[in-house]
């Protein structure tokens, strides 16, 4: 059994090696934080490989050379020796230290105290997606955190309900998200790109679906992508048609919407995800559909069939008044 | 009523109810053990069922055969059923049957406690089950963790069933721990010093310690819990000022000691196995003793590992890692040992020595991977993902079930009088093997290449369904093998070989008697004068062919039975909020604790 699991520890190492396919890769970090990680958990897989090859071939030499056979001799009864316990009571203690050293220095860098003029970041869990608020900007959005490229990043994070985890795996650990408390995590990232993220403590039925994007922008479309949310929405005499329509049903209290979801000037509610730039973002419904008018639309039609146990509920509405509300919606770029 | 040698068994002419009666009421230590294997392997093949039907949901991106909420309650119930009601009483089932032999003992030091214990284990695990008929499942993860668990965000009765089932199974377990460290300590015959016990005694003792130490905190932790569930109390109760950490910290002051509950006595039936098919004694007994002491009491120090990603600080991770570490130094010593065990040896590759090798070989992988996540930057980013299922799925299948399969295929004999098939006990092992290692190797990368735990569904993107389909695959291999154990046990029941008293050439007491044993299992109690009496000249008293004289073994009794009953009845009362119901089972475990305290024990 033990050159079974080396064959598998081996075809599977190759299968993994060829990285780029996995977007949540913890083997492929893009940040100081993971990188950190990365490097000491590269040690200590090393280090764990070799224990693994010693021991497990001291196992198969043993159960091939002293396996019942003609011609064997009956065993001399042996008790124990002291000098090999002594032996073997030290060699793995040895090995700890050269893992507990690199180890605790490890986790003195990466304890989340952020660099000088980071980035301060509020993140707030919810069942089941993510509020983002960007204090130094005025800003709120949910699920697509936008941060520019080299500059350092502190998140503040607190849940506005149960426990839940924030993890962007190709950006470093995660961290618990936790009623009632504040947790850190501080990282710089270092290249462009989008970046997947996902909640990893359990937080409830949909839990799986509780996912996130994580952009790392360039410093112009940073820039950009700010003054572009500082603007107030659009108002809803400037619309016309169908996104005029669906602005009149957004603002029309029996349809719902407005009692939950903030549109700044427009809604007051804090419950849902600030929409006041939705058609901004890549993905709704913390990152299960794509932010199209069909996802839109699925998304309206039916939350709780779309993402089990959504808090928002499936509101009756005609397939023009879904289409009214999506038309609004994109607007609000 | 007087047991002697006449009625050591139901006899034939006896009506089924009459050896129905005969079970119910039995306090024999065998029985109680042969009901305990029976119930947990039903619910270990429950408990595999479930985990089937996880792998299916896993085995394609978006796959939507159970929904959200079927998925959360299959693998809640999935751990809370392995670790609870089957790997547990599993091993409940050897300490029943084959401690007291080992010690040279008539029964153990509380028959009818046994048998108490015994009955609230199996109404405890119906109750717990029971969820499913009213579409109720808990689904809060078998940590549970607060306020998942509050009534605001889990308001049906889910967690109510969790929550009591729990208080159920842990009055089983206390009482239980308190019987065998009585038996062990008490019961031993004449000689037989404790560095002299055999090696499973031994682990069992120390399992026993952590059991009354451990489950009275996930017992304080549980009652808080309920308390806020049904009284609204605001322990856990974050808008009352409450903290959902004092949960995190109670259950894994619990679960990590847990985990050696579980893993412990398997190390200890391996450490019994490996020298008889080794013929030669285990290599350094006492440093084989000492380290699982060590393992037990290190097992206290190291339960906010389970806690890193919470963000205790750097001291605090810094010592929790070094503790977490210091761990693997003990456990590495016992495969050293095992190892020095078979060197020089005269292996037979009968198929308790092949579970008890896999076991070996599968748990180093478990053991390396564990001191991966010692360190808390490297956990921060495997917890809650498959690489810590990978991790926990080699120490727990690879090597708690692993070597229970080990003592099953070993004790079978002195259990039934009979052997099981080695043909189909190879099948069933080379199944196992092959099937684990498919199910749970690409775990470790599905982990790391960022699958979260606890997830019902994953995004195609991800580019993970090759290697999960895999995994089901393999768990599809494991379940085969179950099957092909069924067979082996009921062809061993039709056709097995008949054992006699020893058929390994075994070196422990249990050994030197009949299989299946008399009732009253020693003839004569024996003068132990060695740690391995059946291999060394002299080594104990002989056993006359029949008794001298009539022996008194304790009666039976119903009174345990209706005192466990008068518990479950307490927590359906509490369950559906009548409150006369939980006073009706007060009084009925009252009455019948009061009856038996009286009931004339032996006549």
């Amino acid at each position: 059994m033990a050159w079974a699991a080396g064959a598998l520890l081996a075809t599977t190492l190759v299968v993994s090696a060829c990285g780029g396919d996995y977007p949540q890769s913890t083997l492929d970090p893009s940040a100081d934080f993971g990188e950190r990680i990365d490097a000491l958990y590269r040690t200590i897989f090393w280090w764990a490989l070799g224990v693994f090859v010693v021991v497990e071939a001291a196992l198969l030499f043993v159960i091939l050379r002293y396996r019942e056979r003609p011609g064997l001799a009956e065993p001399k009864h042996v008790h124990g020796s002291t000098l090999l316990e002594v032996a073997w009571t030290l060699a793995p203690a040895i090995v700890l230290v050269f893992i507990a050293v690199p180890t605790i220095r490890t986790i003195f860098e990466t304890d989340g105290t952020p660099d000088a003029g980071a980035l301060e970041i509020e993140v707030i869990g919810h069942q089941w997606w993510w509020e983002f608020r960007y204090p130094e900007f005025g800003i709120t959005t949910a699920n697509e955190m936008h941060v520019p490229r080299g500059r350092p990043v502190a998140l503040s994070m607190t849940s506005a309900d149960v426990i839940h985890s924030f993890w962007v795996p190709r950006l470093g650990g995660k961290r618990d998200v936790i009623p009632r408390r504040t947790t850190r995590l501080a990282f710089t990232p270092d290249s462009v790109g989008e970046f997947l993220g996902q909640c990893a403590e359990f937080c409830g039925t949909s839990h799986a679906n509780m996912r996130f994007r994580f952009m790392v922008d360039g410093e112009d479309e940073f820039v950009a992508w700010v003054a572009q949310q500082q603007a107030p929405p659009v108002a809803a005499e400037a619309l016309t048609g169908l996104a005029r329509e669906g602005a009149e049903l957004f603002a029309n209290p029996a349809k719902l919407c407005f009692g939950c979801h903030m549109v700044d000037g427009v809604s007051p509610g804090v419950l849902g995800p600030n929409l006041t730039h939705v058609g901004s973002r890549s993905m709704i419904a913390s990152g299960i559909l794509p932010n199209t008018r069909e996802g839109l639309a699925r998304w309206i039609r039916d939350p709780v069939g779309e993402k089990p146990g959504s808090l928002m509920p499936k509101v009756p509405l005609t397939e023009q008044e879904i289409a009214a509300l999506v038309a609004y919606l994109q607007s609000l770029e | 009523m007087a047991t002697s040698l006449a009625h050591d068994t139901p006899l034939a002419r006896d009506s089924l109810m009459a050896r129905i009666w005969s079970w119910v009421t039995t306090t024999d230590h065998k029985r109680i053990g042969v009901l305990y294997g029976v119930t947990a392997f039903l619910l270990f093949l429950l408990g595999g069922l479930e985990a089937l039907f996880i792998r299916l949901q896993l085995a394609s991106s978006g796959n939507t055969l159970v929904s959200a909420e079927a998925y959360n309650e299959l693998f809640t119930m999935h751990g809370t059923t392995m670790v609870f009601m089957a790997v547990m009483p599993l091993s409940a089932a050897f300490f029943n049957f084959v401690i007291p032999l080992q010690i040279g003992a008539r029964d153990v030091a509380f028959p009818r406690l046994n048998a108490f214990s015994y009955w609230v284990f199996l109404l405890g695990s119906l109750f717990m089950n029971a969820s499913f008929l009213v579409g109720a499942a808990p689904n809060a993860g078998w940590f549970g963790y607060a306020n998942l668990t509050a009534t605001q965000y889990s308001p049906g009765l889910n967690i109510d069933f969790w929550v009591l089932g729990l208080q159920i199974l842990g009055i089983a377990s206390i009482a239980a721990g308190i019987n065998f460290i009585a038996t062990i300590v008490n019961m031993r015959a004449p000689g037989l010093r404790m560095m002299r016990l055999p090696v499973f005694t031994w682990m069992a003792l120390v399992t026993q310690f952590i059991i009354v130490t451990a489950f009275p905190v996930i017992t304080v932790a549980l009652v808080f819990l309920m308390f806020d569930r049904f009284f609204g109390t605001n322990f856990y109760s974050v808008a009352a000022g409450g903290d959902v950490l004092l949960w995190q910290h109670l259950f894994w002051l619990f679960g990590h000691p847990e985990v050696y509950i579980l893993i412990l006595p398997a190390m200890g039936i391996i450490s019994d196995v490996i020298p008889t098919f080794s013929r030669k004694p285990l290599f350094g007994y006492a440093v084989v003793v000492y380290s699982g002491l060590l393992i037990g009491i290190l097992g206290w120090g190291v339960w906010a590992h389970h806690m890193f990603q919470v963000g205790l600080g750097p001291v605090a991770d810094s010592v929790f890692a070094a503790t977490t570490m210091l761990i693997a130094v003990p456990t590495g010593v016992k495969i050293f040992n095992w190892i020095a065990t078979m060197w020089g040896g005269k292996i037979r590759f009968t198929t308790a020595m092949l579970f008890a090798v896999g076991f070996i070989a599968m748990f180093i992988i478990g053991g390396l991977s564990g001191v991966m996540h010692s360190s808390p930057p490297a956990d921060l980013q495997q917890t809650d993902t498959y690489f810590v299922v990978a991790h926990f799925h080699y120490v727990l299948f690879g090597g708690a079930m692993l070597g229970i399969f080990s003592g099953i295929y070993y004790w079978w004999p002195k259990v039934t009088g009979r052997l099981l098939s080695e043909p189909i006990g190879k099948t069933h092992f080379w199944l196992t093997i092959i099937g684990s290692n498919l199910t749970f190797f690409p775990m470790h990368f599905i982990g790391l290449l960022g699958m979260p735990r606890r997830i019902y569904t994953y995004d195609a993107a991800l580019g993970l369904d090759t290697m999960n389909l895999v995994a089901t695959v393999g768990a599809f291999i494991m379940g085969l093998g179950a099957l092909v154990f069924l067979f082996n046990v009921w062809y061993s029941r039709k056709r097995g070989a008949v054992a006699g008293d020893n058929p390994w050439g075994g070196a422990t007491l249990e050994w030197a008697i009949p299989s299946p044993p008399p009732v009253y299992n020693f003839t004569a109690i024996p003068e132990v004068r060695s740690r391995l009496p059946l291999w060394s000249k002299d080594g104990m008293t002989p056993l006359p062919e029949t008794p001298r004289e009539d022996i008194h073994v304790p009666g039976g009794s119903f009174w345990p039975v209706l005192a466990a009953v008068g518990i479950v009845l307490m927590a359906i009362g509490a369950l559906i909020k009548v409150l006369p119901v939980v006073f009706g089972g007060g009084v009925l475990l009252i009455v019948s604790v009061y009856a038996w305290a009286f009931e004339p024990f032996e006549v």
